[in-house]
């Protein structure tokens, strides 16, 4: 059999960093979610806060830890599989990850350990000040790696030396073109994709009945966040796109399934690219528009895939589907955060269970996303890894066999399906388990102060009207249940600390 | 340019590399001991003892590895496809270990199978950094610019003798680890693991220190010309006094001075290593000049390492401090 290195190498680096990615692109919202509850907490003293933040800090931890070691293998993965390609771009990109690893991987690894761990250990000021730190981390994590992959699409500040990228310019290398879009766009897509989960989870608990305090507060947040940034990141994604339009033209043609160099470019809503007959099949779509936003004037002209030698042009397909997934998840969010405030203004938000149910289904949207981004945008640099310059094909260990690489990739698949698979069902298991069980102790003790008061109340209703009883009595029952469960929790803490 | 950084980042290379080895050394030591634990409350307090800090621990992986690609990149470029299995065993190794700390809290029915992914991880991952390092001194097949081997060449007898020889280190360091962070019954059960590992580690010194001088004759000339050898005389000399040490804190009631000797172990191992392979960086032929980066990607680097580093220490300390102290079982999660 004639498995070829190059393209197994190709799908197995697919595999572990679009795998890595999906941890990234949750925790780096998420550590800023929780920053953001901590200081609430601190400043307002409510207890709901402290609740959530105590929830969402257990899932933060299972996906943190997936994120580091699914991380790690990525370095190793260069070395590995792609030595042509650490040979010769070492000196540029190997300083840019270098600084990820001391500015970023020690100050999350040095303040996780008292984010998770630490709460009763140092003061609450100093937790939250862990919990900040360690979503700057997050982000200085992205500032650096999305500065080393901006380069490969857009290198600046560099000589060629014997076949080798030599940097001339660092402030030019860092700060290439497509690094401030890349960055901006990438970060407001973690955000995202955490807000939405966020919103689901709220969802599925007002659906069922429970924790309904707290899922008010982060429904709320999450979908004001989202009106916030789900249009930024069109106008973001639109500016990204034309800085992309003037520095990878084949990768926007490809985007948009544009065989021929023309003006007033319709807008490809649907088509099955046909790249043997460079054209496309049942294509629907609309004119003018592309010119529109391409070149923002109505007739303008753009470059078709045709101008470019068929062994520079990256495959189209991938590329022209991955790009209308993203798109598409972008009108989900669009239209559940425009249906949340419509909702919200006829005072249904809370209730409407159509909508509680959607905004549930809805949880993966922001993983589709950027998992479609990625494709788009990596897969529109191809054949080449440093655009136009070094092939993807060159930068390939010399001395791999195909299968080499079939071993390496079955077992990375074999392991990865265990790890996300336990991982996914924990995470999942976690929001099912909700608040309730083990929690500290401050949360509890309000919490069945309320439930006394609220039996308190009960009784005092009791000579008023029947029905109201019977509601307000069906209420009490639920919150005694939960209070009593507090209560015996309270209990035997203090059992066993005595 | 004008001032030569090879030297520096020679030192900051094999600074990272050991901070690397000391301290995941003793989180991979304690994953490689936990299922011959007395029990499953021991389990809890070994799993507690490094929990809040192997992310930290295993961040020198990560800087150890990129700081080789990017001050001595054509090493990175023939080192690591050599190992490319013992990498990729490693990395799965690391993988499993990693989401046991989390999983395993989170789902008590599921203990048994997290309890030995912890374990196996570990070992696997051990033994893989030690045929790693056992490639690394035995050498690498070269044409030009490439690694001219197969990806297979590391199973050899010496290299995984060595891979052994780490997993006996490891467990040295993990044990000495347990006897100062542990008090009462774990204690005196760690104490008893840490005398065994050392058997080992010093039969595996002793199978190194013959078997590189035989291999090459320029190491051997290094150790044994005058004046070499009276100038390296320490080296045995003081290992030898190290390992009584231990032996001895070992059978007393000193709780931090066992896990000290055993860095102690590991820095003079380090240092014979060293003294046999400079100037080489890839033996036998490449030398740390000959795979250095561009000198402004060196100075680039260096510069924010210097910076960052020392700050890195400080908050690495304070982390260790808040979690300082003899370590129970039930202060785990919350
Ligand atoms: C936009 C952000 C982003 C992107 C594009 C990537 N990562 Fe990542 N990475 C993170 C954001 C992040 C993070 C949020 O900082 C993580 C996730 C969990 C964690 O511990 O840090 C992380 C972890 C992480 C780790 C483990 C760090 C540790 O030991 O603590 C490594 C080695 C890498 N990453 C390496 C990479 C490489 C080589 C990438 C691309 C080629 C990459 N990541 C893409
Ligand atoms: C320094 C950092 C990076 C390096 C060295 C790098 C290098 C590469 C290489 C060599 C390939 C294989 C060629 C190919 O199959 O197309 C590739 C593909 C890919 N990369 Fe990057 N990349 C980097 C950053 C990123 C980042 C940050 C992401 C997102 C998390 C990413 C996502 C992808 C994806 C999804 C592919 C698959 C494309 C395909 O199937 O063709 N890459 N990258
Ligand atoms: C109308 C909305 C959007 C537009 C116009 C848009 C536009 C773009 C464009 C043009 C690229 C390719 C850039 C290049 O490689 O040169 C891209 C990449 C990407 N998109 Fe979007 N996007 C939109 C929505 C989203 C959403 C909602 C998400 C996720 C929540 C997302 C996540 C990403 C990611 C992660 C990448 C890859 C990284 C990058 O190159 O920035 N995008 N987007």
């Amino acid at each position: 059999m004639n498995l070829d290195p190059v393209i197994l190498s190709r799908i197995q680096f697919a595999f572990v960093i679009g795998f890595h990615f999906l941890l990234p692109a949750f925790t780096i919202g998420l550590s800023a979610y929780i920053a953001v509850l901590e200081g609430l907490h601190l400043v307002t003293k409510k207890a709901v806060y402290l609740r959530l933040s105590t929830f969402w800090i257990k899932l933060f931890a299972v996906a943190f830890g997936m994120g580091v070691v699914s991380g790690i293998v990525i370095p190793f993965q260069i070395g590995t599989n792609w030595s042509g390609y650490s040979d010769v771009t070492a000196s540029v990109i190997a300083p840019l990850m270098t600084y990820e690893a001391m500015m970023a991987f020690f100050l999350e690894a040095g303040f996780l350990g008292v984010l998770l761990f630490g709460r009763k250990l140092v003061p609450p000021w100093m937790h939250f000040s862990s919990a900040v730190i360690v979503a700057i981390g997050t982000l200085f994590s992205a500032f650096w790696i999305l500065a080393a992959n901006s380069w490969m699409h857009t290198p600046a500040g560099f000589e060629i030396v014997d076949g080798r990228f030599v940097p001339t310019d660092w402030w030019a290398v860092v700060f290439n073109p497509s690094f401030p879009y890349r960055l901006l766009h990438t970060v407001t897509a973690t955000y995202l994709t955490t807000a939405f989960a966020v919103i689901g989870v709220a969802a599925w608990y007002l659906r069922h009945g429970r924790h309904v305090d707290e899922a008010k507060v982060m429904l709320a947040m999450g979908v004001i966040l989202a009106s916030v940034l789900v249009p930024a990141q069109a106008l973001i994604g639109d500016a990204h796109g034309l800085n992309t339009l003037a520095y990878e033209p084949q990768k926007v043609a490809a985007m948009e399934g544009l065989w021929e160099t023309r003006t007033a470019v319709p807008a490809v809503l649907f088509a099955v690219p046909d790249e043997a007959n460079e054209v496309n099949r049942f294509e629907i779509s609309v004119p003018h528009l592309a010119s529109l936003y391409l070149t923002h004037s109505w007739d303008g002209a753009v470059r078709g895939l045709k101008s470019f030698a068929a062994d520079d042009r990256p495959p189209v397909a991938p590329v022209f589907f991955a790009f209308r997934i993203m798109i598409g998840m972008w009108a989900i969010m669009f239209a559940l955060t425009v249906s949340a405030w419509w909702l919200a203004w006829r005072g249904r938000l809370f209730t409407s269970r159509g909508y509680l149910r959607a905004a549930t289904w809805a949880i993966p949207v922001g993983f589709v996303a950027v998992t479609a981004g990625w494709t788009t945008t990596e897969v529109g640099r191809q054949p080449y890894v440093v655009h136009g310059l070094f092939r993807t094909s060159d930068a390939v260990t010399p001395m791999l066999t195909g299968s080499d690489v079939v071993t390496s990739l079955l077992a990375f698949i074999a392991v990865y399906i265990v790890i996300y698979g336990a991982g996914v069902y924990y995470l999942v298991r976690l929001v099912r388990r909700g608040f309730g069980s083990d929690e500290p102790l401050a949360p509890l003790d309000k919490r069945s102060e309320r439930v006394v008061s609220g039996l308190g109340q009960a009784a005092a209703l009791i000579p008023a009207a029947q029905p109201q009883l019977v509601a307000s009595a069906r209420v009490a029952q639920s919150d005694v249940h939960r209070g009593a469960g507090a209560l015996l929790r309270v209990q035997a803490k203090g059992t066993t600390e005595s | 340019m004008t001032l030569d950084l090879v030297p520096l980042w020679t030192i900051l290379l094999a600074f990272g590399v050991f901070m690397y080895v000391l301290l995941d050394g003793f989180d991979l030591g304690v994953g490689i001991l936990f299922p011959f634990a007395p029990d499953d409350r021991a389990r809890d307090v070994m799993m507690n003892s490094v929990a809040p800090i192997w992310d930290g621990n295993e961040t020198w992986l990560v800087f150890g590895g990129l700081a080789l690609f990017a001050a001595f990149p054509l090493a990175f470029a023939i080192v690591v496809p050599a190992v490319y299995f013992p990498v990729l065993f490693m990395l799965l190794g690391l993988i499993l270990r990693g989401v046991a700390f989390e999983f395993r809290p989170t789902a008590p029915e599921h203990r048994g199978l997290w309890d030995g992914a912890f374990f196996l991880g570990s070992l696997v991952a051990t033994f893989a950094q030690g045929c790693v390092l056992g490639k690394f001194v035995q050498g690498f097949a070269v044409n030009g610019r490439q690694y001219a081997g197969t990806a297979w060449d590391w199973v050899d007898p010496f290299v995984l003798a060595v891979g052994l020889g780490l997993v006996f280190g490891y467990w040295l360091l993990g044990a000495t680890w347990l006897v100062m962070k542990t008090d009462g019954a774990v204690q005196s059960w760690a104490r008893r693991k840490a005398r065994i590992a050392l058997f080992g580690v010093l039969a595996f010194i002793a199978m190194v220190s013959v078997w590189t001088p035989l291999s090459e004759a320029r190491i051997a000339a290094r150790w044994f010309s005058w004046p070499n050898i009276a100038l390296l005389a320490p080296v045995p000399i003081v290992t030898a006094a190290i390992a009584w040490g231990l032996w001895r804190a070992l059978a007393g009631k000193r709780d931090a001075a066992p896990f000290l000797a055993a860095m102690g172990l590991f820095v003079m191992c380090y240092a014979g290593i060293a003294i046999s392979i400079l100037p080489y960086i890839v033996r036998p032929s490449i030398t740390l000049w000959e795979a250095a980066s561009a000198p402004s990607s060196q100075a680039f680097t260096l510069i924010g390492a210097l910076f960052l580093l020392p700050i890195t220490f400080m908050y690495t300390g304070w982390s260790y401090w808040v979690f300082r102290g003899k370590v129970r079982s039930d202060v785990g999660y919350h």
